[in-house]
């Protein structure tokens, strides 16, 4: 799979309180979520973010609550893929599990400035800035994970396994 | 090789003699929990697979506690999906309102959670459990799903980082303050993806209290689990509560660390974090003069009885300064009794606080305390974020229960030892 947008750039230790504030946690019906996405960081994200847009941010993006409503908000925003330079522990699981695809690349994550377009080869973890034509390869997934992603999620994965035991 | 008491509990539950930092694991859960926001994900997800039954009615938990006694119309749907499933289900340990209480409170308190367990729950705080000497850690929903489908988890054996506390306490300093300091010290990803193992003097003389609040603040580093070998302190606070076999277990001396991380903390005094991360701490004597319009005191961090006496031990014969207000939640109901039984409830009452039923409320900016644009709070919860607890620009400011009870009183950031 092949993404290509426009990015939007954060910082560092972005936390699930900005990518969705738990006051809007009250539903977790993806298409509310989306309009709140990332409110407290910008309050007019959601207005401008176009269609297959790419977030890139810092260190420790997600940290904090283990709420999927994060990668979910991302995704249901119309977001393609996130690049950070490193992911917080649970967000990485839950962005894996919920089919949200994220890539990690220190020096995309660095270089990388908001308002550039950008084409990610999802498979390859090749990282294109068709701005400024700098290449990037991201930190390829470990096999199992990559298991996970290729059978589109957890609860795919869970069912498929399920159904060979049976 | 010596293996680290994080790796003997993966690797019992997977059924393996030795694990390696790195190894990815399949293994066999004892405790899944879900609460009244990340259940309801999950419980869609369980019933897309199609499955009619959880893995295990007595090990699948339900907490409704973060918006709980219901806020709104949209909380109470959350809150009916999960009680109708769990109803259909047959789930032996949900806690309905009133006997309900924050879940990192209730957990350990009603002996669900117990040493060598290995325990996932979908909320980031569950890494709380580790205190007691289990493996415990903080998932999604999808994972919850999963889990509560299959009651296995995959996981990633941690690197461990064993940290040295050396020293007796100060009075008024507590596990909040060392934790805090930890996280200071390491900063919010110091510990990323790592287990963060405690130990030395300072943890064996704090209480089970105390111990539950460092390791409930491991994900503020970035943790994966928090964890402390259990003692005879341990197990005393077990012993009465368990009703299943656990398994005690520790560290071996050749177990191999990723790092060692030693503190003297004798000198330790009480620690505030500052906007907008647990990381930008302060020791007491550098805050400066700052003003406050309101103090918190409760959550799954310190919303212990422990907490709760030391709050009181400040606020007796005051009042609460009269430009702010105060709020003390009791994190279960058992701890709200006990807080009445022990008179702690009168002296909050007479200083003018407020005492509130169990609940998340505040701490999430869910209710029970929203704070305004510009204003700004004390608070014994354990994250800072901005718009954490209300409007984008209010500021929280973290402390243990001593320096919360202590500002709530001076109407500022103060040092216990100002009132007492
Ligand atoms: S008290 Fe706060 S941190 Fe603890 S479980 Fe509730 S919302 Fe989460």
């Amino acid at each position: 799979m092949e993404f290509t947008g426009r990015t939007w750039k954060f910082g560092s230790d972005v936390d699930t309180d900005a990518i969705i504030p738990a006051r809007y946690l009250n539903t977790s019906e993806p298409a509310e979520l989306a309009k709140h996405c990332m409110e407290d960081a910008d309050e007019t994200f959601y207005d401008k973010v176009k269609t297959g847009d790419i977030i890139v941010a810092g260190k420790n993006f997600g940290c904090g609550s283990s709420r999927e409503h994060a990668p979910i908000a991302i995704k249901a925003a119309g977001l393609s893929c996130v690049i950070a330079f490193s992911f917080a522990r649970i967000f990485y699981r839950n962005a894996i599990n919920i089919g949200l695809p994220i890539f990690e690349c220190e020096e995309a994550a660095k270089d990388i400035a908001e308002g550039d377009k950008v084409k990610v080869d999802a498979d390859s973890g090749k990282i294109v800035n068709l701005t400024t034509g700098k290449e990037y390869q991201a930190v390829p997934f470990p096999e199992f994970m990559q298991k996970l992603i290729d059978a589109g999620g957890l609860m795919k994965y869970v069912a498929k396994e399920a159904k060979q035991r049976a | 090789m010596g293996m680290t008491i994080t790796e003997k509990i993966l690797a019992r539950h997977a059924g393996l003699d030795n694990v390696e930092p790195g190894q990815l694991i399949n293994a066999k859960l004892d405790v899944v929990l879900g609460n009244d926001i990340t259940a309801p994900v999950a419980i869609r997800e369980f019933e897309k697979l199609g499955m009619d039954q959880v893995f295990d009615k007595k090990r699948v938990v339900l907490v409704p506690d973060h918006f709980i006694p219901n806020k709104d119309i949209q909380s109470a749907e959350q809150a009916l999906a999960m009680r109708t499933f769990a109803k259909k289900h047959g789930i032996v340990n949900y806690f309905e309102v009133g006997r309900m209480g924050i879940e990192h409170c209730l957990l350990p308190e009603a002996g669900l959670v117990l040493p060598g367990d290995l325990i996932i729950g979908a909320d980031s705080h569950t890494c709380t459990y580790g205190a007691l000497g289990a493996f415990a850690t903080g998932v999604g929903s999808t994972d919850m799903a999963a889990a509560m489908a299959t009651g296995e988890a995959w996981f990633k054996v941690p690197e461990t980082i064993k940290f040295v506390y050396h020293g007796k306490l100060k009075p008024w300093v507590g596990g909040k303050d060392l934790i805090l300091h930890t996280i200071g010290d390491i900063g919010v990803d110091g510990a990323r993806y790592m287990a963060m193992e405690f130990t030395g003097e300072a943890i064996d003389d704090l209480s089970v209290e105390g111990r539950l609040t460092m390791a409930n603040m491991a994900i503020e580093a970035g943790g994966k689990n928090g964890i402390i070998a259990p003692d005879h302190k341990t197990l005393d606070y077990v012993k009465k509560r368990a009703k299943r076999d656990y398994q005690v277990l520790a560290s071996d001396p050749d177990a191999k660390y990723a790092k060692v991380i030693e503190y003297d903390v004798s000198e330790l005094e009480p620690v505030v974090s500052f906007p907008h991360l647990p990381e930008n701490t302060r020791p007491i004597s550098e805050v400066g003069n700052i003003t406050i319009d309101q103090v918190v005191i409760g959550s799954c961090t310190n919303g212990r009885i422990e907490d709760l006496r030391v709050a009181a031990k400040l606020l007796k014969g005051h009042k609460v300064h009269n430009e702010i207000r105060a709020i003390v939640i009791p994190g279960t109901q058992e701890i709200y009794r006990q807080a009445m039984t022990e008179g702690l409830v009168d002296i909050f009452i007479e200083a003018e606080a407020v005492v509130s039923t169990p609940t998340c409320g505040p701490c999430l900016g869910g209710y029970m305390g929203i704070l305004a644009k510009g204003e700004r709070c004390v608070s014994t919860t354990n994250r800072n974020f901005v718009g954490r607890m209300g409007h984008p620009e209010s500021e929280v400011y973290l402390s243990g229960p001593a320096v919360a009870a202590a500002s709530a009183v001076l109407g500022r950031i103060a040092s216990p030892e100002e009132v007492l």
